[in-house]
């Protein structure tokens, strides 16, 4: 049964206007809080409190609350989507403590830049993807599904790296502000598969120069960002993407 | 966004760009990367840690004696002749360790660069549940390593120093006069920390950049791999200044 | 994840025939229009008529295609693979959503699978059992000319995904795996994991910024639109806004189509996602597109119960549960507040076994979510209170763990129940788990013909956004075929016949009609900043899903409804007068968001009430308290409503219009379903 102590928390929260203001850490009282909420629950009620007293609200993204869509992202105490493996949307209350203080802040990258308060813009994604995170096939040209076996293990494999949700926390999280694992999850899901072979080497050569050109930084195999990927996207993916690069430099790319 | 910048109006505003960048890069070459960076750094890296073992095995021979030793260094510096000129091979290894050093250096200050300008606002609170304490002391450790070795070479190549004012003609005297002083071990046990904390990271992380660590199990085979070699590096060094000290090795 | 009627159809009784003044329950909140007579369905026999269209539908010269400038609200599966499709055709694509990347639509949620007659498993499916499957499970209120082809195109979807990269589940011989879903009796379910959706969604999400990459397509990301522009009847444009800055832009353009998904959000809480609107088809709707069945909505019996008032949404659990997990209430409203494991046996209804011996906890979604919406009504509901009701019943594995061994549970269901306990901290593995229904789709939307086009000329509408295939029910993994067979292969040819038009007379943004839009748009907004109200955006959405919950829900009464729509009037009024949207127009906002959203679902909700006041009769996800057997069954007429109620839209404070498209089977026929 759900529990039925309730908590107060002082949560300190990145405020900025819009993208070109200044902004700053702000402090703020929330009571009542159930251990059942979610954290983006208890950021609705200190939002409807905050309107009620004609204060702007906090702005923050989420849309199916559910961890699929990859929308919401905060950096909770220091840890991407908080300390449980999982997105900030289905993080619970019940992962705090009664008078605890939370730090939340916006996911910090120079390619990420904040839009308002918490809410950040992660374009540079979708740009890396249309240099090459797919894989050339026009609609009416495919040829029947069953003509190329997958060997099940590489399903397997593409299968379980193709589950990233994009949301950016490994970026959030690594010290170098490197998206190689959000990069390489796509790498490998589609390198596994006989259908991702003929563009594999361009693939790599132009993500990762998309990826460079945004302004992320280099990987230097930290390891960060799997220890905050809700997904649970492994460190193979950053090998499998270098691995990738380095013969697609092979092959003269 | 993929239409061209964003704007922001606004009357007080006027308007600003909002996103750093919209554009798609064109003609990306593979050599032009980070990861090319990367890759340089894991064989430059690579080539240090092939000279460190063979120049560590030079240096134990301090342990068989005052002849032994000098006869190694004498013999490196004669190896391959007539085929090679004296000191051939030394300078074989010199001019292709200094490009390692050049390229490992200029790829190490390229990429912290990058990581700098790639997050310009610190967060407030950051903990770190990922990273090992060998991996975030790369930068610093490395920078340590560098002046490291410029104190070596002034010490025992170039500049042949010999701090309690002996000679500096006979190698394995100035090896036992420089580990005679105590501050002098110290400043080296020191930087072989470091080497062990860089080569801790360093080896397995050179492992992840030539891809060779796709799954779980090569990832913890290469954590050993590099454990081992950092600890036998970091060891095997220090043993010749400790044991110089504490009287073992001595004139 | 739904279960299909259980095979047990008779044939119309002749007995439901019912005198004609029960139709009149809406009489006074509409008024009638003519009739839909041609839906531009072709004749013929069924099997053909797919190829027919597509011959007849005229061509674009590949060189005039550049110059036709398509809209696509929405990039969802039917939103993204349109217009992946329309670039790789060449055309001029701006595609529209309003979160931050294509590839958040909220089609990335759905966990189940996908159908495809593919016949992988040769047991005896084929394109003509979709199609009549379809039929039967949307309870023969669908167009079969339409649900013929969905089931035709089908097995295209699953050559192209697969060519595309989605890695759908495999068996060890490295073909496609398949399963049976929703009791259907043949295994056509396509599948990768419990994560179907998002991987079809990444699919057309990469062919799509494939062709951003080739210049066919722009992306507009975080941009609402607010507003249809029509010209001389046609739809050429919309009004979006720039969520980022405010700025209210205008996008002309030659067609427009809306993949803009289903409006479940009505009812506050459902399983979809924070942003599902309806504003989209709604504005289409005010300006002149019919609105086909509002009030078919399907409610899904396994979803993790309301936990406070602060629920912002519902999540759903696989009703594939129900196979192993065995549903109860305490007996007596007493023991509701006991440890579960404290209650004896005889102690506990199971009361679907009692009521359905034959089906048991199987029964069909409508009847297992009326069901346990009967027992919480009388009290015996578990789990914390809401506004003074407990709304939950036991789905308890105890009885399948001590059969099956925990392992063998684990390996079944392992996600969702690790997802359930990481949503209520509870371990189902140990304490019975607490489900109930919630609003999980509608089958309900803009009304389209044949080609997909609504009644506005050069406006074209895809996926859940529109009524078209489900009849009054859909079934488990065929919204995702939809979805994708609307956009991947059916708009593409539907498309080219309307463009093959053009090129059409030029239309710049000083014209009365674009200009016209605009302001309305920045009026609305202004007004919205400028009321100073007391209550917040929020508050007014969770009113409206209440009165929507009690009295459209899952039984739906004439006084209820009745009821309903004098709530929702007061509501509407209130709300303009008295919502408070802090802020400015020049920003992020996120309440004016709402508020123009809630502004749309409010109008919405009192149209699905007058659909389902004027619909006496009980059919899928429809259930009129009024239309049953003696039994509690649910109860079709077809003699009296085996139509299509596609509403048009007469003015602010003005009855809408009912134009009736009735439904004739040809191919199949129509029959009763019984369960029991
Ligand atoms: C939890 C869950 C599980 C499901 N599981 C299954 C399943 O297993 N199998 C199955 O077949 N179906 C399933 N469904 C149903 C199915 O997922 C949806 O019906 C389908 O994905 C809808 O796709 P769509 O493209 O029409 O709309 P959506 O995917 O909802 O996309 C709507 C798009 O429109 C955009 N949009 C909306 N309004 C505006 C506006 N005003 N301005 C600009 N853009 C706008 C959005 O940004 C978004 O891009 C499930 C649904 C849910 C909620
Ligand atoms: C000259 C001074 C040196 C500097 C400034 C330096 C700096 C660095 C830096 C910044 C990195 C990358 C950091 C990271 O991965 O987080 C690195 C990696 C590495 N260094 Fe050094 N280093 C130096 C000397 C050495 C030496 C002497 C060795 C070996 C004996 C060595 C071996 C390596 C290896 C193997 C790597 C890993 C390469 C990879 O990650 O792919 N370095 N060094
Ligand atoms: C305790 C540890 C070490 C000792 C005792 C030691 C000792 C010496 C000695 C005696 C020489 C002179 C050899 C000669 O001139 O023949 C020398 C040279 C050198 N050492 Fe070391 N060394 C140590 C560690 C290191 C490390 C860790 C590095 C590199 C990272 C290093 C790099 C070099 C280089 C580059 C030279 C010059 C070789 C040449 O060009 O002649 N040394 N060292
Ligand atoms: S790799 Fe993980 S953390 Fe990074 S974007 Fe994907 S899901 Fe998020
Ligand atoms: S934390 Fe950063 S450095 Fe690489 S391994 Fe992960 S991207
Ligand atoms: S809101 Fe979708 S993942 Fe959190």
């Amino acid at each position: 049964m759900s529990s039925n102590s309730n908590m107060s928390l002082t949560l300190k929260i990145w405020r900025q206007p819009d993208a070109v203001s200044a902004g700053a850490m702000h402090t703020y009282q929330v009571t009542d809080v159930s251990p059942d909420m979610s954290f983006l629950e208890m950021l609705d009620v200190l939002n409807e409190d905050l309107n009620a007293k004609g204060e702007d609200p906090i702005a923050f993204d989420s849309d199916c609350r559910e961890g699929i869509c990859g929308m919401c992202g905060l950096m909770i105490n220091g840890d991407a989507h908080g300390p449980e493996v999982t997105t900030t949307c289905q993080l619970h209350m019940r992962s705090f403590t009664d008078g605890e203080t939370i730090t939340i802040e916006p996911w910090r990258a120079t390619a990420f830049p904040v839009i308002k308060d918490l809410v950040v813009d992660r374009s540079s994604f979708d740009r890396i993807i249309q240099q090459g995170g797919y894989i050339s096939v026009n609609t009416g040209s495919a040829p029947e599904a069953h003509s190329v076996p997958v060997p099940r293990d590489d399903a397997m494999r593409a299968f379980s790296v193709a589950t990233c949700i994009g949301c950016g926390a490994c970026v959030a999280a690594c010290p170098n502000g490197s998206a190689s694992l959000f990069m390489g999850a796509k790498i490998t899901h589609l390198g596994e598969l006989p259908q991702g072979q003929p563009e594999r080497d361009s693939r790599v050569v132009n993500m990762v120069a998309q990826h460079d050109h945004e302004g992320f930084g280099g990987c230097t195999n930290i390891g960060e960002c799997t220890a905050a990927c809700p997904k649970e996207i492994p460190l193979d993916v950053i090998s499998q993407l270098n691995k990738d690069l380095r013969t697609a430099l092979k092959h003269g790319f | 966004m993929s239409h061209g910048p964003r704007l922001l109006h606004g009357p007080e505003r006027g308007t600003v760009l909002l996103v750093s960048t919209t554009s798609l890069v064109k003609g990306a070459r593979a050599s032009r990367s980070t990861i090319a960076l990367k890759l340089l750094m894991a064989i430059s890296g690579l080539i240090f840690i092939g000279f460190v073992l063979m120049h560590m095995y030079g240096n134990l021979k301090a342990f068989a004696g005052h002849d032994a030793f000098n006869e190694y260094a004498h013999h490196l510096r004669t190896f391959g002749e007539p085929m090679l000129p004296h000191e051939g091979l030394l300078w074989i290894i010199r001019v292709t360790l200094l490009g390692a050093l050049i390229v490992h250096v200029y790829a190490a200050v390229a990429l912290w660069r990058r990581a700098q300008r790639a997050r310009t606002t610190p967060y407030a609170v950051k903990k770190h549940t990922g990273a090992t304490f060998a991996s975030r002391l790369m930068r610093w450790g490395g920078v340590t390593l560098l002046l490291f070795i410029i104190w070596h070479l002034l010490n025992f190549t170039i500049g042949k120093v010999n701090v309690s004012g002996g000679p500096t003609n006979d190698p394995y005297n100035l090896l036992v006069d420089t580990f005679d002083t105590w501050w002098l071990t110290v400043i080296y046990l020191v930087a072989m920390a470091a080497l062990g904390a860089h080569l801790h990271h360093g080896v397995w992380s050179a492992a992840q950049t030539l891809g060779l660590t796709g799954n779980a199990k090569a990832r913890a085979t290469w954590k050993k791999i590099a454990f081992v070699t950092a600890l036998i590096i970091s060891v095997g060094f220090s043993l010749v200044p400790i044991f110089v000290l504490a009287g073992v090795i001595s004139k | 994840m739904n279960y299909e009627m259980p095979d047990t159809t008779t044939t119309a009784d002749p007995s439901q025939d019912t005198p004609a003044e029960m139709t009149d329950d809406a009489a006074g909140y509409y008024s009638p229009g003519e009739p839909i007579v041609d839906a531009k369905a072709p004749t013929g026999p069924i099997a053909d008529r797919w190829q027919d269209r597509k011959f007849e539908a005229r061509l674009v010269n590949p060189s005039n295609r550049r110059k036709l400038n398509i809209i696509i609200v929405g990039t969802g599966l039917a939103g993204a693979s349109a217009a992946a499709t329309l670039g790789e055709a060449g055309y001029n694509v701006k595609s529209f959503c309003y979160q931050d990347s294509p590839r958040r639509a909220h089609s990335i949620a759905a966990q189940g699978g996908i159908n495809a007659a593919k016949n992988y498993k040769e047991d005896g499916d084929s394109v003509h059992r979709l199609f009549y499957d379809t039929v039967k499970g949307g309870d023969y209120r669908s167009r079969e000319s339409n649900v013929y082809r969905l089931a035709e195109v089908s097995t295209n979807i699953i050559d192209q995904c697969v060519a595309q990269g989605v890695p759908f589940a495999r068996e060890y011989g490295g073909l496609l795996d398949n399963r049976s879903f929703g009791g259907v009796q043949v295994s056509r379910t396509f599948y990768a994991r419990g994560q179907t959706g998002q991987q079809l969604l990444i699919g057309a999400y990469q062919a799509l910024e494939r062709q951003v990459a080739a210049g066919t397509v722009e992306t507009f990301t975080r941009h609402e639109m607010l507003e249809l522009i029509v010209v001389d009847d046609k739809a050429r444009g919309i009004i979006a806004r720039d969520m980022v800055t405010g700025a209210i832009e205008t996008h002309l353009a030659d067609v427009v189509v809306l993949a803009s998904g289903g409006y479940g959000n009505v009812f506050y809480l459902s399983t979809n996602a924070m942003g599902c609107n309806v504003t989209a088809a709604w504005r289409a709707h005010r300006k002149g597109a019919y609105f086909a069945n509002p009030c078919y909505t399907q409610i899904h019996p396994t979803c993790i119960p309301v936990s406070g008032s602060h629920q912002s949404k519902l999540t759903l659990m696989s009703e594939s549960l129900r196979n192993d997990g065995r549903i109860w209430v305490p007996k007596n409203a007493a023991d509701c507040e006991k440890d579960p494991r404290d209650i004896p046996e005889e102690d506990r209804d199971y009361y679907l076994e009692r009521i359905y011996p034959s089906f048991g906890n199987l029964v069909p979604r409508d009847i297992a979510s009326r069901a346990a919406k009967y027992v919480c009504d009388e009290g015996r509901g578990v789990g914390p209170k809401v506004d003074g009701v407990a709304r939950g019943v036991y789905l308890d594995f105890a009885a399948a763990i001590e059969r099956l061994g925990k392992d063998g549970i684990e390996e079944k269901y392992d996600n969702l129940l690790d997802m359930y306990e990481r949503i209520t901290g509870e371990n189902p593995y140990e304490v019975p788990m607490r489900i109930y229904p919630a609003v999980h789709y509608v089958m309900g939307g803009v009304w389209v013909d044949y080609d997909l086009m609504s009644t506005i000329p050069g406006l074209f509408v895809t996926g859940e956004a529109n009524f078209s295939d489900h009849g009054a029910n859909r079934l488990g993994a065929s919204a995702l075929m939809q979805g994708l067979a609307d956009g991947y292969f059916v708009l593409p040819h539907t498309i080219r016949d309307y463009l093959a038009d053009g090129p059409f007379e030029k239309v710049d943004e000083s014209h009365p009609a674009v200009v016209e839009a605009r302001t309305s748009v920045e009026e609305r907004i202004n007004h919205f900043l400028n009321v100073n109200g007391t209550r917040s955006v929020d508050s007014y959405h969770r009113e409206l899903g209440n009165i929507m919950w009690e009295y459209c829900g899952m039984e739906r009464t004439e006084d209820g409804l009745k009821k309903a729509i004098d709530l929702i009037r007061t509501l509407k009024d209130d709300f303009w007068r008295n919502v408070k949207v802090l802020g400015t127009n020049e920003s992020l906002n996120q309440s004016l968001e709402k508020a123009g959203r809630v502004a749309d679902f409010i109008e919405l909700g009192e149209l699905m009430c007058i659909d389902a006041l004027n619909r006496r009769e009980s059919c899928g996800g429809h259930f009129r308290g009024e239309s049953q057997t003696e039994d509690g069954e649910a109860l079709r007429h077809d003699d009296l409503f085996a139509y299509v109620a596609a509403w048009e839209f007469a003015g602010d404070g003005e009855p809408p219009v009912l134009h009736k498209e009735e439904l004739t089977y040809t191919a199949i026929e129509m029959k009763q379903r019984s369960y029991k």
